[in-house]
């Protein structure tokens, strides 16, 4: 029972992580339908955002307040990176064939990999994220679990991102604008809405997540590297997948059921097909289970079929 | 039109990216040593290494160290006649770019010799090419006993590969010793599931087992991913004593510190592979009481390991020797001894290449390592391994034998 919830901890860590990165491909998708394969790498650079605030600003410190300050260096920098992405490489590409959009997204997520790993002092090899009191640090007992501090910071952040992305989508004009270009951006124009404005807003709401996230990934394992954006990247994409694309709360339960599946699979699935080697085989075979008899995902796509 | 202009913009875009990824793989190769003056004819040593990625700290070390050798012969006019170079190439620590680093270096007609790779698994595709075209290769490295042994224990593969560190056998079988005396007499075992970490544990296993130890978990990571904690929660329950790892730093620091933070406070133990201040610089300062082997003893406990480290360090190297600078230091007087005799007559590098082999088979002289000679499959003769201590931030020795 103790490894049963043991590992259920781990899933949820592990789940809150691909949530904040899934929904900004959800949200995108659900807005410009592009699968922007260039946000894992977003993440990344969120978590190298972070790395450099604490190396310029607070070396050697490890006191608990410069964590608010590493995720706004972190969140700044993801959004930068977003928002510059969108205006260069995709807004001239509104309109053109959906795979052109594609490979660049792909062109791009190359090209900011490269970039971190030449630019990047250091960044050639892991770099260790630095120790912060508190998040950091040997893992709390509680009732025979041992959880990881910086377990708690993830699913927290996803708790408090989750809430205040709900709020701005349904209560504010800019998050009913949205929704609103999301179903049938035409009208949405013609009723005076900026449609351009809407869409950098997605990336970036989207970016500010997934910068949360590579802070939290790298409190979590510790060290980050210019690699990190591509499996967490591939990992989130298909829980937006899982849990509907296009739909945020089917972001958040996709990441979940995935992060949750991958630790189960670890723990108790015996003999040669069980063990961390194969957790990732089951994870895909839930995807495409998920896939054959609910093609919507989970909680079901909400994307308005345009031709 | 103006959509046809941003079109293309996005295309530029792509094909820019993709170009700069093609640079960054090969930014960092370096190449030349040593003074070519006269009209002495040029040989060259090749280095095949991780120059680039997480392995990098090691492969630079490689490099300067055979750099610092060649530069010693061309100072002191070993050959008469001829003057040596270096030329350097990254494998990555990957298989594919290894054997394409292999191939560009064995269509190079100057090459007579190459030390190289780190990796066991990319050695098994770099052994062919060079046999190929009858090159002497010595890994400084590699300890997948096949490489010289084949898959049955008892052909060579390949007449064309040596080296100078000693086998996963002899390390395997230490650690386990090792471990029984630090008084740990369980253990879990975790690997990477590469051929060096696959192996390693393979050999540690057998040895614990037959010196009166338990296996109580097996497990494997996925070296791409960087969150260990579910496998961390898995081995935990069975209550291990220590956790031995096959598999190299990149992935052993962020283990042994996740270990620590999910509340599995038992030492980690692994190989060669770990054995590298970049550890504990992952591991962070958990990971004191974390144990290692590797092959030879400490460089720095010698004489002439010192007075290797002292010229090293003269050299004003850009990256320090790391754990297998000696190693690729006997590895290319290896290569220098046996030239002495293959380029004497030779017209060219080329021709000499097979001599050069044959008498890379009958070296012998005291290296940094000790005595560096082969037997019949290439092996070194020296089989001395030594176990490490993570004590304050600092791997410390605590204790050498000669297994053979």
């Amino acid at each position: 029972m103790t490894e049963f919830l043991q590992q259920i901890v781990n899933g949820l860590t592990l789940g809150s992580l691909y949530a904040l990165i899934a929904v900004g491909y959800t949200v995108v998708y659900g807005i410009v339908q592009l699968i922007n394969f260039a946000h894992g790498e977003v993440f990344m650079i969120g978590a190298f955002g972070a790395l450099a605030t604490w190396t310029v600003l607070f070396k050697g410190q490890t006191g608990l307040w410069v964590l608010p300050i590493m995720v706004l260096g972190a969140v700044l920098v993801s959004v930068l990176t977003a928002v510059v992405m969108e205006r260069i490489a995709y807004r001239p590409l509104r309109g053109a064939p959906r795979l052109a959009p594609l490979i660049t997204a792909i062109g791009i997520s190359v090209f900011l990999q490269e970039a971190v790993r030449l630019f990047y002092p250091g960044a050639k090899s892991k770099l260790t994220f630095p120790e912060i009191e508190v998040v950091t640090g040997s893992a709390l007992s509680i009732g025979g679990l041992q959880i990881q501090r910086a377990a708690i910071f993830t699913v927290g952040a996803l708790v408090v991102s989750a809430v205040l992305l709900w709020f701005f989508v349904n209560r504010t004009r800019l998050g009913q604008g949205m929704q609103a270009v999301s179903q049938d951006p035409d009208t949405a124009q013609l009723m005076g809405i900026n449609v351009n404005r809407i869409i950098v807003i997605a990336f970036a709401v989207g970016a500010a997540l997934a910068a949360i996230a590579g802070v939290a990934q790298g409190l979590l394992n510790s060290n980050i590297d210019f690699r990190m954006g591509f499996l967490a990247g591939l990992k989130a994409f298909t829980a937006a997948v899982l849990g509907g694309i296009g739909n945020i709360q089917g972001a958040v339960v996709g990441g979940l059921t995935l992060g949750i599946a991958e630790s189960m699979a670890t723990q108790f699935i015996p003999g040669q097909f069980g063990g961390s080697a194969w957790k990732d085989v089951w994870a895909f075979v839930l995807l495409i289970l998920v896939l054959v008899f609910r093609p919507q995902g989970l909680l079901g796509a909400r994307v308005v079929d345009r031709a | 039109m103006a959509q046809r202009s941003v079109m293309t913009v996005g295309a530029s875009l792509l094909v820019a990216s993709l170009a700069l990824a093609g640079c960054g793989d090969r930014g960092d190769e370096t190449s030349g040593t040593g003074d070519t003056g006269g009209d002495a004819k040029v040989a060259k040593i090749g280095v095949i290494a991780p120059l680039s990625g997480d392995l990098s700290a090691l492969g630079k070390g490689i490099q300067h160290s055979v750099e610092l050798a060649v530069k010693q012969a061309n100072d002191s006019k070993a050959i008469p006649g001829w003057t040596l170079e270096v030329e350097a190439v990254d494998d990555e620590g990957k298989a594919e770019v290894g054997k394409n680093g292999a191939t560009k270096l064995a269509a190079d007609d100057q090459i007579v010799g190459v030390v190289g790779n780190l990796n066991s698994s990319v050695s098994q595709q770099t052994q062919p090419v060079f046999a190929a075209a009858n090159i002497t290769q010595i890994s400084p490295a590699n300890t997948g006993p096949s490489l010289t042994r084949g898959a049955d224990g008892n052909t060579r593969p390949y007449k064309t590969f040596f080296r100078t560190c000693t086998t996963d056998i002899a390390q395997g079988g230490f650690a386990a010793k090792f471990l029984i005396e630090q008084g740990i007499k369980t253990v879990a075992t975790i690997h990477d599931k590469k051929t060096y970490g696959q192996g390693l544990v393979q050999y540690f296993t057998e040895a614990y087992k037959a010196a009166g130890g338990t296996v109580v978990a097996a497990e494997t990571i996925n070296p791409d991913e960087s969150n260990y904690a579910p496998v961390v929660s898995k081995v935990a329950p069975s209550k291990p004593g220590a956790v031995f790892y096959g598999g190299e730093y990149p992935q052993a620091g962020p283990l042994s510190k996740q270990m620590k933070a999910g509340g599995l406070n038992v030492p980690l133990m692994g190989g060669d592979g770990i054995y590298d201040p970049k550890f504990i610089e992952l591991a962070g300062s958990t990971s004191n009481n974390d144990l290692a082997t590797s092959v030879g003893e400490p460089t720095e406990n010698t004489e002439a390991g010192k007075k290797f480290l002292a010229e090293y360090e003269a050299a004003k190297f850009a990256e320090p020797a790391a754990a297998y600078g000696g190693y690729s230091y006997d590895a290319a007087n290896a290569i220098i001894e046996a030239l002495k005799t293959s380029l004497k007559d030779a017209e060219d590098a080329k021709s000499a290449r097979q001599a050069t082999v044959d008498a890379v088979g009958k070296v012998s002289f005291d290296g940094v390592t000790g005595k560096v000679s082969f037997d019949e499959f290439g092996d070194t003769l020296v089989k001395v391994i030594t176990g490490y201590k993570v004590e304050g931030g600092k791997w410390a020795s605590v204790k050498s034998e000669n297994v053979s």
